[in-house]
């Protein structure tokens, strides 16, 4: 009946295995903090639970841009470059305001709102040269990987830009400071993932997404104005990086050639083993969410103990990858 | 048609007393049906009777709950994966399940490539394909890619992929839905001369006129209980229908209620130009249901797509109540009240991955929002209306919509089409794959629609519907409109006439 039978042979236990797909995502985290939990006493800690998550907000809301890319059937493989650049802008901008605006919360803000405009506007060229110019985003993403990545090591001429260390000094509460105790990069990435969610599960544009990235043309012919759509997912993407860099910057306050190395990688990690599936048609925001919380938490758990070398870090977290995508296969057209 | 020992002969392939359950949904109930060599055995019954499902049973797709399967005398567990090819039992699916990106040569022979000295010998390939294609009078060459082949030709490569294997079983679930009647026609040739070779060939399809023609035997399904086997020559197609529904099924089509004299033109097409088509001009009035006729391939559908804006328009004029209209998106369209239900339900109409509720809203999903957010009570009381008016037989609603029989999945995408209220509608093939007594009930949906002053254009392969429906008929061929035929003219044989070249020009009749 559908071209999928052929390759879904009707186990008795499907219903099961189904499920275990729903809830296999929370319970690999949960089985992580039981293993942190075992192997350090340290690990259920204030301190250690807001580091983890606070390092992995800016992952963390650039992946929720990238489920949306992901699932209308998209790719953006530019955001790790597009942070670095977009850094390295807005602290070259917050310098250059210095002498006519002087030190204060106005010169972060400019910076801030630099960032977004920046990510936008990254957006709008990655959706424009896809959907207008029909290119594989494949293609564009890594065209704009390799832009961006040397515009922000042109502009450092190859070192590092730095912020000036009084603007830095105003700026840093936003990485460092919070609300009732819980630091800003947290609180933001849990309102842009439930901001995400309520998107993706609750408007017309979520379900667009899942319509083009599951069947293009059916969405088309279903009068859905595809271009646009995906063009708002790649703008949308652009924003969100923009806001994970302005969360980053008061971090470090400086970005180099080696600002947001690898990060487009771990943020399509993340939205894999949330159970988005790669090619398009389902994505699901708080399994993103869980994904990158998971990558987090291996760091994490390893740093914490002492049997297995931190070094590698990488290779745990290409096997969970792995792992889900295995778990995955049997809801590929299901 | 088939020798006699073609009935005195064991059985080749046999089910005992099958039943198959998916998860905790029951689909068949202990069915007993057997094939023989040399035989034709065709599957009838209702959209979601389990027609599908007893077959993907026969050819090891799907394992079945309790019950047996004996092939050549042995009871065997038939392997999943198509893998009983191998031992001759091949199915042809009812959706179409070539890889789009190879060529038609290379579909044809997928997993068992002629070689030589260890290299694939892509001469030999070509050359046997193209053999094949010509003994089936298919037009394809084997280069071409499936992605750029029309329905119809799909299912050619599909049969002839078929044949290639040598099959001893052959199933074809409703092969012809996508064929024209001369396709169909060389098709059943094609059987004809695979069961003299002493070929099994089980056969769904939801036309009785075919069945009557080309089985030995008929096996009814209802709800997924067997209700008979029984040999064709003691059946009329009144009492298969009556069978299969369970319940006698008269006036298939509704009466031609004509439209006014002085209905005013809602639609005007003058002298259309697009890809596939040229200088297509007629009018569509109010209340009227303006049936298009022709050869598969003479651009019925590639008319419809200029019109709503699907393909880019190279010249001509389109009015809508009198106004000019340009169509860009198909959004405009849908707005100004002309909905386009597409043919291809599987590759344009439905996300076969989703569930009921998102594809029947999709099209019209902002009649669902409230305050910004879609409203899912909303679109559950769309839903429940949807499956009550168009009698969608999910028995659960949460199913991906690829897991529903295929005559369901046509009435989910007629009920999607409805949903945005259209003054006009285009349905292309809007009964493929339907049963008849469903059938029944969208001609007379379509007959009401009309009466309440909604106009139709119904493109059809299936000449009897046009025919049985249509107040006026428009015939294409080969991408230009050879004819429009009226009242007593609208018959098979003027159709055909019109449609095969022999007549053609009444320029004066396009205006109503
Ligand atoms: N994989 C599946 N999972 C759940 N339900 C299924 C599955 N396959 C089929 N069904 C259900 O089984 C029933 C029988 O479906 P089937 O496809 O066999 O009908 P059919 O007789 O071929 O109908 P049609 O004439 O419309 O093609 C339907 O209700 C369908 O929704
Ligand atoms: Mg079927």
């Amino acid at each position: 009946m559908s071209v999928s039978a052929p390759d879904i042979p009707a186990k008795p236990k499907r219903g099961f295995r189904l499920d275990l797909k729903t809830v296999g995502p929370l319970l690999a985290l949960a089985l992580l903090v039981l293993l942190g939990i075992s192997l350090n006493e340290n690990f259920l800690s204030y301190n250690n639970l807001t580091n983890v998550l606070a390092r992995s907000s800016f992952i963390g809301i650039i992946a929720i841009g990238a489920t949306f890319v992901i699932t209308a059937g998209g790719l953006d493989l530019s955001v790790g470059s597009m942070a670095a650049v977009i850094a390295g802008v807005m602290i070259m901008v917050m310098n250059w305001l210095i002498p006519t605006m002087g030190i204060g919360w106005g010169v972060v803000i400019a910076g801030m709102a630099t960032g977004i405009l920046l990510g936008g506007v990254a957006g709008v060229f990655n959706g424009t040269m896809i959907t207008r110019g029909r290119i594989e985003a494949f293609i564009v993403t890594l065209g704009t990987m390799g832009i961006f990545r040397s515009l922000v090591t042109f502009l450092a001429d190859g070192g590092t830009l730095s912020l000036n260390f009084q603007v830095a000094d105003v700026y840093r509460p936003v990485y460092y400071a919070g609300l009732l105790g819980v630091p800003w990069p947290i609180i933001v990435f849990a309102l842009v993932a439930i901001g995400g969610e309520v998107v993706m599960r609750y408007t017309a544009f979520g379900r667009y997404c899942a319509a083009i990235g599951s069947n293009e043309q059916v969405a088309r012919y279903s009068s859905i104005n595809v271009d646009n759509v995906r063009l708002m997912t790649y703008i949308l993407q652009g924003v969100l990086v923009g806001v994970a860099v302005l969360l980053y910057v008061p971090r470090l306050g400086s970005a180099s050639s080696t600002t947001g190395v690898l990060w487009e990688l771990e943020a399509i990690a993340g939205v894999i083993i949330g159970g988005t599936t790669l090619k398009g048609g389902y994505g699901r925001i708080w399994g993103t969410v869980v994904g990158v919380v998971i990558l987090g938490l291996i760091g994490n758990i390893l740093n914490l103990q002492s049997l297995i070398s931190p070094y590698l870090n990488g290779a745990f977290q290409g096997v969970i990858i792995i792992l889900a995508v295995l778990l995955q296969r049997g809801r590929k057209n299901a | 048609m088939s020798s006699a020992e073609g009935t005195t002969a064991p059985a080749v392939l046999s089910a005992n007393r099958i039943s198959k359950s998916f998860g905790e949904i029951p689909v068949l109930f202990s069915i007993d049906f057997d094939i023989k060599p040399g035989e034709v055995h065709a599957i009838i019954g209702e959209n979601g009777a389990g027609k599908s499902t007893l077959i993907k049973i026969l050819s090891g797709i799907e394992q079945p709950t309790s019950g047996s399967i004996t092939y050549d005398g042995e009871t065997v567990t038939l392997p999943p994966d198509g893998k009983a090819e191998a031992m001759g039992i091949v199915l042809i699916h009812q959706e179409l399940n070539l890889a789009e990106h190879l060529t038609a040569s290379e579909s044809i022979f997928l997993g068992r490539e002629l070689k030589r000295f260890g290299f694939l010998d892509l001469g030999a390939m070509r050359s046997k394909a193209a053999e094949l294609m010509d003994t089936l009078h298919v037009r394809v060459d084997p280069d071409d890619r499936i992605g750029t082949l029309s329905v119809a030709d799909k299912q050619m490569v599909e049969i002839a992929k078929a044949i290639s294997r040598d099959a001893r079983v052959l199933i074809m679930d409703e092969p012809t839905a996508v064929l024209s009647v001369s396709e169909t026609q060389t098709l059943f040739e094609q059987i004809r001369r695979l069961t003299a070779r002493g070929v099994a060939v089980i056969f769904i399809s939801h036309k009785l006129d075919e069945i009557m023609e080309l089985a030995d035997r008929v096996t009814v399904l209802r709800d997924g209980q067997l209700i008979a086997t029984v040999g064709t020559e003691s059946l009329t197609p009144d009492s298969i229908a009556q069978m299969m529904v369970g319940r006698e099924l008269s006036n298939l089509y509704p009466p031609k209620h004509e439209p006014d004299v002085d209905a005013p033109v809602v639609l005007g097409v003058r002298n259309l130009t697009a890809k596939g088509v040229k200088d297509i001009s007629f009018d569509l009035k109010r209340g009227e249901i303006l049936g298009f006729a022709g050869l598969i391939g003479s651009g019925r559908t590639a008319v419809a797509e200029a019109i709503v804006g699907l393909s880019h328009r190279t010249g001509g004029d389109i009015t809508l109540d009198g106004k000019p209209v340009n169509f860009t998106q198909v959004a405009q369209s849908v707005d100004a009240g002309l909905a386009y239900m597409t043919k291809d339900r599987k590759g344009k109409g439905l996300l076969l991955n989703m569930g009921l509720r998102p594809n029947l809203t999709l099209l019209t999903l902002n009649k669902h929002i409230k305050a910004g957010f879609l409203d899912s009570s909303s679109e559950e009381r769309a839903l429940e209306r949807a499956v009550r008016r168009f009698d969608i037989r999910a028995r659960d609603a949460s199913v991906a919509v690829g897991r529903l029989s295929g005559g369901n999945q046509q009435k989910l995408m007629l009920g999607k089409t409805m949903e945005s209220e259209p003054d006009i509608i285009i349905m292309d093939e809007p009964t493929r794959g339907i049963d008849v007594g469903t059938k029944q009930q969208i001609y007379h949906i379509i007959a009401a629609l009309a009466a309440e002053g909604k106009s139709i254009i119904l493109i059809s392969s299936e000449m009897q519907e046009v025919i049985g429906l249509s107040h006026r008929v428009v015939v294409m061929r080969e991408g230009r409109l050879t004819g429009v035929l009226e009242g007593a003219e609208i018959t098979e044989a003027e159709i055909m006439r019109y449609a095969a070249g022999i007549k053609s020009g009444n320029d004066e009749r396009i205006s109503a």
